[in-house]
């Protein structure tokens, strides 16, 4: 057996320790943080958090090395992992947005649960199993990297152990993500047995020929694809997204409905453009109807919500049908095109999104309230925060000169360029909803110029320097992504995210 | 006697009626316990259709999938446990029905 073993012509992979150092990185920082957390006293903590964030924007350092030296595709383990512009893009959004999201969790975290260590070790795993999304090419990583961002995530949703809200939300995230990745892996199961290999590549070439899908093909493509539509929380598979969003810890929600939301795009976007190419007739009419389905309950949902944090779940609901959207004509229209509204769609939603949860969790800080009602008078004492909350609420509308309007142009363009009456069909339903949507972003607006306090309380909104570093951040992101959509780099970045390597 | 050759495909169709079993049983089922075992029952039907797979085509991969699923299952077991008895110990015998403090 052993002899065996050592006569067979087993080769050391190959492996490029630069492409990796992100990954590194993030694995060295993780133990590190765990060990450092041992060895800290009670008030001094707060270090945990500064050496989390010292570590995203570390790992974010080789991402632009790789960027800056070439666009050449960096290949290993046999074309299973590889790291080309769209990966390196992908895992800059991903590493920068758990920077904000760690902005935003500090003095959370400070004020509220003894285990910070727990905390940031967690996010931190999480934001690694993402970054090897952008990276995996096989449905073994695929499937590993969603684990890994996953299971983090059901502990850091039911993190305030002693909070029935906290433990329903982590009870059902659980249930449903293991539930959709066991359908998913069911799936995979099924593409593997027909096409007999689990490199995405290999699957898109022997899945071929649209008059000639068998039915076990198209099963494996409907379950895995329907497997992701539950992590994007693509209606009718949404229903943990607004439960659990309002349970989870603020932090936690603004990353989950941005970070961990981007991955399964990702993850819906390899499979779409890599594995399954010659499958349109199969994918897109499912996507379409996944999209048109999705932009409109989320939009009605989200019409009648009371409470901010419910809003603003169904309405990253409502937004993934926008995202969509490029990939429900992936196929008959141009793939470059489509591959680049998504990328685009999800950096400027990851910036908007993640502002207005700031603006949330500085606002709840005054008013402890997460009903919109609240919000009345912010002007009032909090011109700055009711000035930065009125522009993501614009940009998430798609209103110019802000970045969703922006990420919307892009969505759109890419529908349009299709030239069928599916894709036509497709672009109305969503246009129509883009003025629905803007009735609910609206209310809030009016809420906070218009409306008195509700209880005349006027005292200003003491917002921490970590929170405002944050708005800081996203709130000149949203701005710039719509006002300069072509100022140098970023127009780089879109064209870079325009292809795949093998 | 009859002798009948189990071939792949009575694999395939027991993978399949195993999931069947398990996905009918987190639809019906409330208690979130035994949710949570009809989700395994439907990982491990999952890993028997990549083994029967991966010996009808002769090919390793799906082999190696089962091992990196089994790893990922007993992680998942261990956080879903630790949930589900954070929230049984505040409230004995909730059934996924009563858990719903949050809707709308």
């Amino acid at each position: 057996m052993i002899s065996a073993l050592v006569a067979s012509d087993f080769a050391t992979p190959h492996v490029d320790y630069h492409a990796l150092a992100p990954e590194i990185v993030l694995g060295v920082g993780i133990c590190l943080l765990i060990v450092l957390d041992l060895f800290l006293a009670e008030s001094r903590k707060w270090l945990v958090s500064t050496v989390a964030g010292l570590i995203l924007l570390g790992a974010v350092l080789p991402v632009v090395t790789l960027g800056v030296i070439g666009s050449d595709v960096r290949s290993m383990f046999d074309g299973r992992y590889v790291i080309d512009n769209f990966s390196l893009v992908l895992k800059a959004l991903f590493l920068l947005s758990g920077y904000v999201v760690v902005l935003m969790s500090s003095r959370d975290t400070e004020e509220r649960t003894p285990y910070q260590g727990e905390y940031y070790t967690l996010l931190l795993t999480s934001i690694m199993g993402m970054v090897m999304m952008a990276s995996a090419r096989d449905l073994v990583s695929v499937f590993v990297a969603l684990e890994f961002l996953s299971i983090p995530a059901y502990m850091l949703a039911a993190w305030r152990k002693r909070d029935s809200k906290s433990n329903e939300a982590g009870m059902k995230y659980f249930l449903l993500g293991v539930f959709a990745s066991a359908v998913m892996l069911y799936g995979m199961s099924l593409l593997y047995g027909v096409t007999g290999s689990t490199r995405l590549v290999d699957i898109g070439q022997a899945v071929t020929g649209t008059d000639h899908l068998v039915g076990v093909q198209v099963l494996g493509i409907v379950f895995v694809i329907v497997g992701f539509a539950f992590k994007v929380s693509a209606v009718p598979f949404h229903t943990w997204a607004p439960d659990v969003y309002q349970g989870a810890p603020t932090p936690i929600t603004a990353f989950l409905s941005v970070a961990s939301k981007a991955a399964g795009f990702v993850a819906l976007s390899l499979l779409v453009f890599l594995a399954f190419p010659a499958a349109k007739s199969v994918y897109e009419p499912f996507l379409w109807v996944l999209a048109a389905v999705t932009i409109t309950v989320g939009n009605l949902l989200a019409l009648k919500q009371k409470n901010i944090v419910r809003m603003l779940a169904y309405s990253s609901v409502s937004q993934g049908g926008f995202i969509l959207m490029p990939l429900a004509v992936a196929g008959t229209g141009d793939a470059r095109t489509s591959l680049r509204a998504v990328v685009v769609y999800l950096i400027i939603y990851a910036a908007t999104n993640l502002g207005a949860f700031a603006v949330v969790m500085a606002v709840s800080r005054k008013t402890h309230s997460g009903e919109i009602a609240s919000y009345g008078g912010l002007f009032n004492y909090a011109p700055g925060l009711a000035a930065v909350m009125t522009l993501f609420l614009a940009s998430l509308a798609g209103i110019p000169p802000f970045g969703g309007w922006y990420a919307k142009f892009g969505a759109f363009k890419a529908v349009l360029e299709a030239r069928t009456g599916a894709a036509y069909t497709l672009a109305v339903i969503a246009a129509v909803n883009t003025v629905v949507s803007a009735a609910y972003y609206i209310t809030l607006m009016r809420e906070m110029w218009m409306k008195p306090a509700p209880d005349g309380d006027e005292s200003p909104v003491r917002v921490p320097r970590n929170l405002v570093a944050a708005l800081v951040i996203t709130g000149v992101a949203t701005l710039a992504f719509g006002v300069l959509p072509g100022f140098s780099g970023y127009g780089a970045i879109t064209g870079l995210a325009g292809a795949f390597g093998r | 006697m009859i002798a009948v050759a189990v071939t792949s495909t009575w694999y395939l169709v027991l993978a399949a009626v195993l999931f069947g079993i398990g996905l009918a049983g987190v639809m019906i089922r409330r208690n979130p316990l035994i949710m949570f075992m009809c989700i395994e029952l439907m990982l491990n039907a999952v890993n028997l259709s990549f083994v029967t797979l991966a010996n009808h085509l002769g090919d390793i991969g799906g082999q190696t999938t089962v091992l990196f699923v089994m790893v990922v299952a007993a992680a998942e077991v261990v956080v879903g446990l630790g949930i589900i008895v954070a929230i049984l110990r505040r409230r004995p015998g909730a059934t996924a029905d009563d858990l719903s403090e949050l809707k709308g």
